[in-house]
């Protein structure tokens, strides 16, 4: 059993003993595929962007691999990762969130849900913006709000395309109505980047909900999505309590939204480089003219 | 000028309600609604229908008329009064269309140079698989970022429920103003408490963490000002309630109407960007 699950005693970090939610960052030597139930060896996994080979499953990644996956040779500058949360309603539910965000950092080693870094895209300098989906679902307090809304600005005052490559469950309940309006910030941040005319392209990847798809999620100039991510408002349990029956197999799934006309397109995490490269080739030209 | 000046008035309760009990009047069954109110501030009112894509949302009212000598756009959530008009009010949730709307007139009024005044009052947008479908995350985004440049003096008012998103898609406004007794909160507190605890029953502990109030809510610099309510709250007296909003609106534009269209622009574009209370660098001081 010790290939399949890590074992209790060989845990490295003392402190990662509270999270306990299901983990790609296994130390095991395999793992079983949540699509196909294949049994894959990990650096199989790894050299195929965490897409199981046989079916196609996306596997759930953390941000900083995504921006590996993302920038030349994997390098970017780090913008405001000192910020942190304030707690600004002082919030306590079965423990106080203070202690919560602790334990989160510690867990991550990020201070909060999202990652802003700068490179280049097959040559193009981009920012991208990753959400760590494992840092309280990946929810959007004061500092993702924060740390978009300057990534928007940088976008803006150096002409370079902005993506962000969400991964979350919405809005942070911990920081009430302070996260709430964060939604209209970041969408006010990107009507400048509009009237900019720098490109802006917004990736869903599973799972994308609430305040998030309600924001800057749907707000890309082009919306698209990896393959089978769960995208949507409302979250399925809380439309099935609405409706009162099953939602259909692959409703809010990347291929329904495609299909209802909500992104642009679907596409292949292998394929995600290529793709935003193509594109920001076509809307502003190639790299050369855009660094003149 | 900010209606708060005078908003702590001998109108005030003398004890201060829990954020549950504010819970209540601001769903009290028988508190004014956007309508009620229109037909008491507006003169001439004359509704506008319809997204030009889908359909006419009746979760959502919009139309033109008189505030004083001034015209405006004036749009917000509409609950039901009893069974038959609750549904077809679908209880105060708008779907995609109903936003659609809402900005197809917001965008008509700037165009023709109105101030635009929205009411919200909504539990939320609403959840159900047609909503989705017609993409209800795509269509409160677009209001968000698309009132953010509306050219024109555009005042909110929190009235009843501000039900996260479904009242935030029609909340980006130069003033945010609640009501007295009205609550606005990122998650109602029955949906929070089912998170936290598993148990809807603890609603009312929720209430408490979530600051929902209209006090606190100014507290945290998340709204601008509160508009008083008659004593004992809206329900008891509609037409004081309507003239006490009627007189904060009519403030409220008037401090705006100095600024040019970029001005106004500019000044609801600070306002959000300010929002936001977070951490910087290791010495841990807050950012404002």
């Amino acid at each position: 059993m010790a290939w399949f699950k890590r074992s209790t005693e060989d845990k490295q970090k003392p402190t990662a003993e509270d999270s306990s939610e299901r983990t790609v960052r296994t130390e095991g030597l395999w793992i079983k595929c949540d699509g196909c139930r294949e049994i894959i060896w990990k650096k199989d996994l790894e050299a195929t962007f965490n897409v199981c080979s046989k079916c196609s499953y996306h596997f759930r990644i953390d941000a900083r691999t995504r921006l590996a996956y993302l920038f030349d040779d994997g390098v970017y500058e780090e913008h405001d990762k000192e910020l942190a949360s304030s707690d600004p309603l002082k919030f306590v539910d079965s423990k106080p969130y203070a202690e919560r965000l602790e334990l989160m950092q510690a867990a991550t080693g990020l201070r909060d849900a999202l990652i802003s870094g700068t490179g280049l895209l097959l040559g193009r300098k981009v920012h991208i913006c990753a959400m760590e989906p494992k840092f309280i679902g990946g929810s959007m307090g004061a500092v993702v709000g924060e740390k978009i809304t300057r990534a928007v600005e940088r976008a803006i005052a150096d002409q370079a395309p902005l993506i962000v490559v969400s991964a979350s469950g919405g809005a942070r309940m911990q920081e009430g109505a302070v996260s709430l309006m964060q939604m209209a910030k970041i969408s006010a941040a990107l009507m400048r980047l509009d009237e900019a005319r720098v490109p802006y392209v917004s990736v869903l990847t599973d799972p994308t909900t609430g305040g998030v798809t309600a924001s800057f999620a749907m707000l890309g100039d082009l919306n698209i999505a990896e393959p089978g991510a769960l995208i949507g408002f409302a979250g399925p349990r809380v439309i099935e309590q609405t409706i009162r029956q099953k939602l259909p197999e692959g409703f809010q799934r990347s291929e329904f939204l495609l299909k209802h006309g909500m992104l642009d397109a679907v596409v292949q995490r292998g394929e995600m480089r290529a793709y935003l490269a193509n594109m920001f080739e076509l809307l502003v030209g190639p790299v050369e003219a855009a660094a003149a | 000028m900010h209606p708060q000046a005078h908003g702590q008035s001998q109108l005030e309760p003398t004890v201060e309600k829990t954020a549950w009990e504010k819970v209540q009047f601001a769903r009290h069954p028988k508190r004014p609604y956007t309508l009620d109110y229109v037909e008491r501030i507006l003169t001439g009112f004359q509704e506008i229908h319809g997204d030009r894509q889908f359909a006419d949302d009746p979760a959502i009212v919009c139309g033109m008329g008189r505030l004083g000598s001034q015209p405006v756009l004036i749009c917000g959530q509409q609950k039901g009064r009893d069974t038959k008009s609750r549904l077809h009010r679908n209880f105060g949730m708008p779907k995609p269309e109903g936003y659609r709307k809402a900005l197809r007139i917001m965008q008509l009024a700037a165009k023709f140079q109105l101030p635009i005044i929205t009411l919200m009052d909504t539990a939320g947008a609403y959840h159900g698989m047609d909503a989705e479908e017609r993409g209800q995350g795509e269509a409160l985004a677009r209001n968000l970022r698309e009132m953010s440049r509306l050219p024109v003096p555009v005042i909110c008012v929190c009235i009843g429920e501000g039900g996260s998103g479904g009242a935030l898609a029609l909340g980006v406004g130069n003033r945010v103003l609640m009501l007295e007794n009205s609550v606005y909160s990122v998650i109602s507190p029955e949906s929070c408490a089912a998170i936290i605890w598993r148990d809807k029953n603890r609603a009312e502990l929720a209430a408490a963490a979530l600051k929902l109030t209209a006090k606190e809510m100014l507290a945290l610099g998340l709204v601008d000002g509160i508009v008083p309510e008659p004593p004992g709250g809206a329900h008891e007296d509609f037409d004081l309630a309507a003239t006490l909003l009627k007189t904060a609106l009519q403030e409220q534009l008037a401090s705006l109407s100095g600024l040019s269209s970029s001005e106004l622009v500019q000044d609801r574009y600070d306002k959000f960007r300010r929002i936001g209370s977070f951490f910087t660098g290791d010495t841990f001081s807050p950012n404002k």
